[in-house]
């Protein structure tokens, strides 16, 4: 097991560092000089000789890159050009609400995505199934955020029931904070229960072909049985590592729902960085994503050795 | 086998239903120059946010501008950012798909590393940073979002060609003497050919959500050129005075990302000898 975890460490720090040069690299597609940009509308001589000289700029790009990964590596990604705060520390206070909006958005998605795929595939070919099918497509076609735009129509605009933007923290008011993240949360949630809810399906169908369910429903036990724990828990293990992978879709899905809702959470941070021509935090944010897909992708694979009795036995 | 695919996608209701609507959308977008439309940019100061009505259908915006011709005008440009962003995805990935399956070794670890490094960034946010490092408009957008979704084609096409590569067809062509690039471009590529089609036309639906997300988040189509993302985004600070803005353009996306995902999902069941 150790073997294994070594090996897929192994292998992370390659595409680690392909990351960082690709994230370096996104400042040199900029058009026009970095250090012109970076020095505002004034654009004093000096202040571009400054940051020049303070980002190595007149470097060889080799010797830039090792600079910039160097600081990278102790956890200085630069300061905003905007507000001169570290990008981490700005990345580290917006990332507990874009969590915050992930878990909620995680729920709602388990919630509805795999009891859907359980039903679809047990009923397979009726009409059930097909509803199933194309409500999930449906949540794979509707862009997110027209989605969250309907909402905030129908239900703030029109009813009134919860408000239309805005945050509250976690630690402050609880249930108002929950109150104010849940219309996000489920227009992030709905695409994920879609992709959840096809996962599950076909991991399902494969499953029910299986000898030993045929041998379960042979011995008589109840249908719920059969299916909840000889299928669904075999079936389980492709969504565990799904899970994984929708942690990137969540990150995305998140810049334009916090930008509909106005959350300030991590999404908004990129997209305002972007307006702001803030170029380190986008390459910090960028960069931090990076690593978290890395990070849980290498979390999936050990967990689905662990989960895997047969997959334990071959290492 | 190809016309019994084909017969296959044409028996398939839903597959069928989603090529009718893409063809239909295409040929709005082919049609807007000669459709008895006001120009997309056309203002009139008399009919500012108007509901929809006999004389403006789908209503108007708040310039006063015929929102039917500005959707017209908008499939133009999300249907080309679909196309073409896949076009350059295809163009750029395939080939480096091809070479690191069929060459393998260093060629297929350098490769297949760079592939691992871009799928860590997700789509969207790997094509907000491009878009903003490039400069906000629809050209860098599509380059964009190609980029982005380069890495699936890679991926995609350097498993087929590994499972191809092994066949006797393409032994025997080693044998008789071929070179490298005529047993890839005659004897491989036609035969990895079906599953980047499919892929193809599923990443057209996606690639058509996120030019529309760029061009909502303002890194996309500029003002005043329509686009069905751009006006959703001016939609929003309207949403109690004009609400139909904001139906019309979601609407389309919806209808024609369904389009291209149902055609995509026949297409697969048809070309694919494997079904659950």
């Amino acid at each position: 097991m150790l073997r294994y975890i070594a090996k897929r460490f192994a292998v992370a720090i390659p595409t680690l560092v392909i990351v960082s040069i690709f994230v370096f690299s996104l400042q040199k597609m900029m058009p026009g000089d970095p250090a012109v940009i970076m020095a505002g509308e004034q654009r004093d001589p000096q202040v571009i000789a400054y940051l020049r000289e303070k980002y190595h700029l007149n470097d060889p790009v080799p010797e830039q890159y090792a600079f910039w990964a160097g600081r990278a590596v102790r956890g200085d990604l630069g300061q905003s050009l905007r507000s001169d705060v570290p990008v981490l520390d700005l990345i580290g206070d917006k990332l507990p609400v874009t969590i915050q909006l992930a878990v909620m958005a995680m729920i709602i998605a388990f919630a509805i995505g795999i009891p859907a795929g359980i039903v679809s595939a047990v009923k397979k070919g009726t009409i059930t199934d097909y509803v199933a099918n194309f409500v999930a497509l449906s949540g794979l076609s509707i862009p997110n955020f027209w989605l969250g735009i309907m909402l905030i129509l129908l239900v703030s605009v029109h009813l009134g029931w919860l408000p239309a933007s805005g945050y509250v923290p976690l630690t402050e008011a609880p249930l108002r904070s929950i109150e104010t993240m849940l219309m996000p949360a489920f227009v992030l949630g709905t695409a994920l229960a879609a992709t959840l809810m096809r996962h599950t399906r076909s991991a399902m169908l494969g499953v029910l072909q299986a000898d030993y369910v045929r041998t379960a429903r042979a011995k008589g036990l109840g249908e719920r049985v059969v299916i909840l724990k000889h299928t669904f828990r075999n079936a389980v293990l492709p969504i565990v590592t799904l899970s994984a992978l929708l942690f990137g879709e969540l990150l995305a899905g998140a810049v334009l729902t916090e930008q509909i809702f106005t959350i300030p959470g991590f999404g908004k941070l990129i997209v305002d960085a972007v307006f702001n021509r803030d170029y380190p935090v986008v390459q910090g944010v960028v960069l931090c994503t990076a690593i978290g897909f890395i990070l849980m992708n290498f979390f999936a694979d050990i967990l689905y050795v662990v989960l895997n009795p047969r997959m334990r036995e071959s290492l | 086998m190809r016309s019994r695919s084909l017969t296959k996608l044409l028996a398939n209701p839903s597959a069928l239903f989603g090529l009718a609507l893409v063809c239909f959308f295409i040929a709005v977008a082919i049609l807007a120059p000669i459709l008895p439309l006001d120009g997309p940019a056309a203002t009139d100061w008399g009919a500012i946010r108007k509901a929809p009505s006999a004389a403006h259908w789908l209503g108007t915006d708040d310039l006063g501008r015929d929102l039917l011709s500005r959707m017209v005008w908008g499939a133009r440009a999300s249907l080309m950012a679909g196309v073409v962003s896949v076009f350059i995805a295809v163009v750029v990935g395939v080939p480096f798909g091809l070479v690191a399956g069929y060459f393998g070794g260093w060629v297929d670890q350098i490769i297949s590393r760079i592939v691992d490094a871009l799928l860590s960034t997700p789509f969207l946010i790997l094509a907000i940073a491009l878009a903003a490092f490039l400069g906000p408009s629809l050209t860098n957008a599509m380059i964009a979002i190609g980029l982005s979704a380069m890495p699936v084609f890679v991926r995609l096409t350097r498993g087929q060609v590994l499972a191809v590569k092994t066949e006797d067809y393409v032994e025997g062509a080693r044998a008789i003497g071929l070179g490298h690039g005529r047993i890839l471009a005659r004897y491989i590529l036609p035969n990895v050919f079906a599953p980047i089609l499919v892929q193809a036309t599923l990443t057209v639906a996606t690639a058509i959500i996120a030019e529309a997300s760029l061009s909502f988040l303002g890194l996309g189509q500029q003002p005043p050129a329509p686009s069905w993302g751009s006006m959703l985004n001016t939609a929003k600070n309207f949403l109690d005075q004009a609400p139909w803005m904001a139906l019309w353009p979601g609407i389309a996306i919806f209808l024609v990302v369904i389009g291209f995902n149902l055609l995509g999902d026949g297409l697969r069941d048809a070309l694919d000898p494997r079904e659950i």
